[in-house]
């Protein structure tokens, strides 16, 4: 028993002290940053003074009013929820042809169909974005194909490279795999016998699909959406290399309070806010799956 | 389960592929040309990675992610496999959250934190000057999590009655556990560590929150490049980071081939 109890803390002590000191403290301080005031230079000014001996502390609530006051912060993270929305759902509609396709797939070739949509997310983040800078820039044979269709179809030419279209594309090819993943986990699970009885039935694809597959399939494609929601609204690499001014999101706007303009509260409070919306999806996301297992 | 298929559900994967395998191939096609632009293929050249291999900042900068990505994910590895174990073996409050959350939440917000802890305690105590040290605890702590979850998944695959059998045959807790348990786990451990590796070769948002101007890595400098100039040089050193990485993978999947599998 005491044995046992050795076991137990020589194993969950170490991770616990580490993950501690240099994630649970650091997540506390920036909880605390956004009550404090912006130091003279940026950064923090002092929690606390002393005056005539006494403690006096020095914090505030202004870091969230300015937030709520000023409509334009509330505006980006509106545009950030539908960036993040809009990748999802292409991601979804992306995704789910793929994962059927390698679900239903003989099993000899699963395997390899699967390792070939998560080979490409091996590679470096940013080089996956600068591949669509080449793509998307003004001179690539691409932008041309696409402007000799519109110019065809009697519009003005247009720019794709910095716009909000490249940030919509290098988000979704960035996430894609997150969706594949957990759609095919869940659909290579379906009994295809269902889909056989409704055919039998008289059932026409469209309603097989729609009346078993989908919502069968609702677990994964929850699943996938979280994986692919949270990251996407905290994302500031995409917008920043991909678009222009206009496509500027809550996390370009965080790393520009933290890193440039050093206004720490505030920095803390937008990170905050995007905490809450990460969580608050994260446990719609929970409470969703939870339902779906019991009714499976 | 093979059944005929449509064809527009074969076209669609197709061009899903296509979608995911172009852009790569493009990068890596035009390290190969003979002009400054990305345009249109002119010539085959080897000029980009000739060049690169004479770029000091980019070698400086490579270096420090060999060794940011060998201390981080030793480190990460150890920590997270006890993580792993203790996740699987008892029933623990905290560690779970610690372990998952980094996870969860958008990488950015790791570095936000980090950075602004880093700052405060250097001008507490005057430790941890942003740099090579920030990056790399800031690595190990993001990587614990990822290989705390190979680890475990490999730990509940594992036939708990052979360390009973150890233990029956007179072995201690500590050398049941260092003859039977690492060796079982010792797949798990190596692509976790793999893993690791990977993620932190690879890691720009929180290396870019906890650099400062003291040091540089690999995605850090591309970052610049792309910001600033670019030039085919980019996709040198793109295509030879993806060549590593797939060589990473082969190891892997030599090492251990659930590990491929189980990783997600």
């Amino acid at each position: 028993m005491l044995r046992n109890r050795l076991g137990k803390w020589l194993l969950s002590w170490p991770p616990l002290v580490y993950l501690t000191l240099f994630f649970l403290i650091p997540t506390t301080i920036m909880f605390v940053a956004a009550f404090r005031n912006p130091g003279d230079y940026g950064g923090l000014a002092p929690m606390y003074n002393i005056e005539d001996g006494k403690l006096v502390w020095d914090l505030t609530l202004d870091n969230f009013s300015r937030l709520v006051e000023e409509p334009l912060y509330f505006e980006l993270f509106l545009k950030s929820i539908g960036y993040a929305g809009l990748t999802t759902l292409l991601c979804v509609l992306l995704a789910y042809p793929l994962a059927w396709l390698i679900a239903t797939t003989h099993k000899k070739w699963r395997d390899l169909l699967l390792l070939m949509v998560i080979l490409p997310f091996w590679s470096n983040f940013l080089i996956r974005i600068y591949a669509w800078m080449i793509i998307l820039g003004p001179q690539s044979a691409f932008t041309k194909a696409v402007n000799w269709v519109v110019t065809g179809l009697g519009f003005e030419p247009i720019q794709l490279l910095f716009t909000p279209i490249a940030v919509m594309i290098g988000m979704v090819y960035v996430h894609l795999p997150f969706m594949v993943l957990p759609l095919y986990a869940n659909l290579e699970k379906h009994d295809m016998a269902l889909l056989d009885a409704a055919q039998d039935l008289g059932a026409s694809a469209w309603q097989r699909f729609w009346k078993i597959t989908w919502p069968l399939s609702l677990p994964g494609v929850f699943a996938g959406s979280a994986l692919v929601f949270i990251p996407a609204l905290g994302m500031f690499a995409i917008p920043d290399i991909l678009g222009g001014t206009d496509s500027i999101l809550i996390g370009n706007l965080i790393k520009q309070q933290i890193l440039d303009t050093r206004d720490w509260p505030f920095g803390s409070v937008l990170s905050i806010v995007l905490t809450g919306g990460v969580l608050l999806i994260a446990g719609l996301g929970a409470l969703v799956a939870r339902k779906g297992a019991k009714r499976g | 389960m093979a059944k005929k298929k449509s064809a527009w559900l074969k076209a669609s994967a197709v061009l899903t592929y296509l979608f995911l395998y172009l852009p790569l191939f493009i990068v890596v096609l035009y390290s190969f040309n003979d002009s400054k632009l990305n345009a249109e293929w002119v010539g085959f050249t080897l000029d980009w990675y000739t060049k690169l291999f004479h770029n000091q900042k980019m070698l400086t900068a490579a270096g420090h992610s060999l060794i940011i990505g060998v201390v981080a994910s030793f480190f990460a590895t150890v920590f997270g496999t006890l993580a792993g174990i203790a996740l699987h073996k008892y029933k623990l409050r905290l560690l779970p959250f610690l372990v998952l959350t980094p996870i969860a939440i958008p990488e950015l917000l790791m570095g936000v934190s980090l950075v602004i802890f880093f700052v405060i305690v250097n001008q507490l105590i005057g430790i941890l000057e942003l740099g090579l040290v920030t990056i790399i605890l800031s690595h190990i702590a993001f990587c614990i999590g990822f290989v705390a979850i190979v680890v475990r998944a490999r730990m509940q695959g594992m036939d708990e009655s052979l360390v009973e059998a150890a233990r029956d045959l007179g072995a201690s807790p500590f050398q049941a556990f260092r003859l039977v348990t690492l060796p079982v786990i010792m797949p798990g451990i190596i692509a976790g560590a793999l893993m690791a590796f990977t993620l932190s070769i690879d890691d720009f948002v929180i290396t870019f929150f906890t650099a400062g101007a003291g040091a540089s890595t690999l995605p850090l400098e591309i970052y610049s490049m792309i910001k600033i100039a670019v030039t085919p040089e980019v996709n040198a050193v793109s295509s030879l980071l993806m060549l590593l990485t797939l060589a990473l993978i082969v190891i892997a999947s030599k090492v251990s081939p659930s590990a491929l599998r189980g990783g997600n």
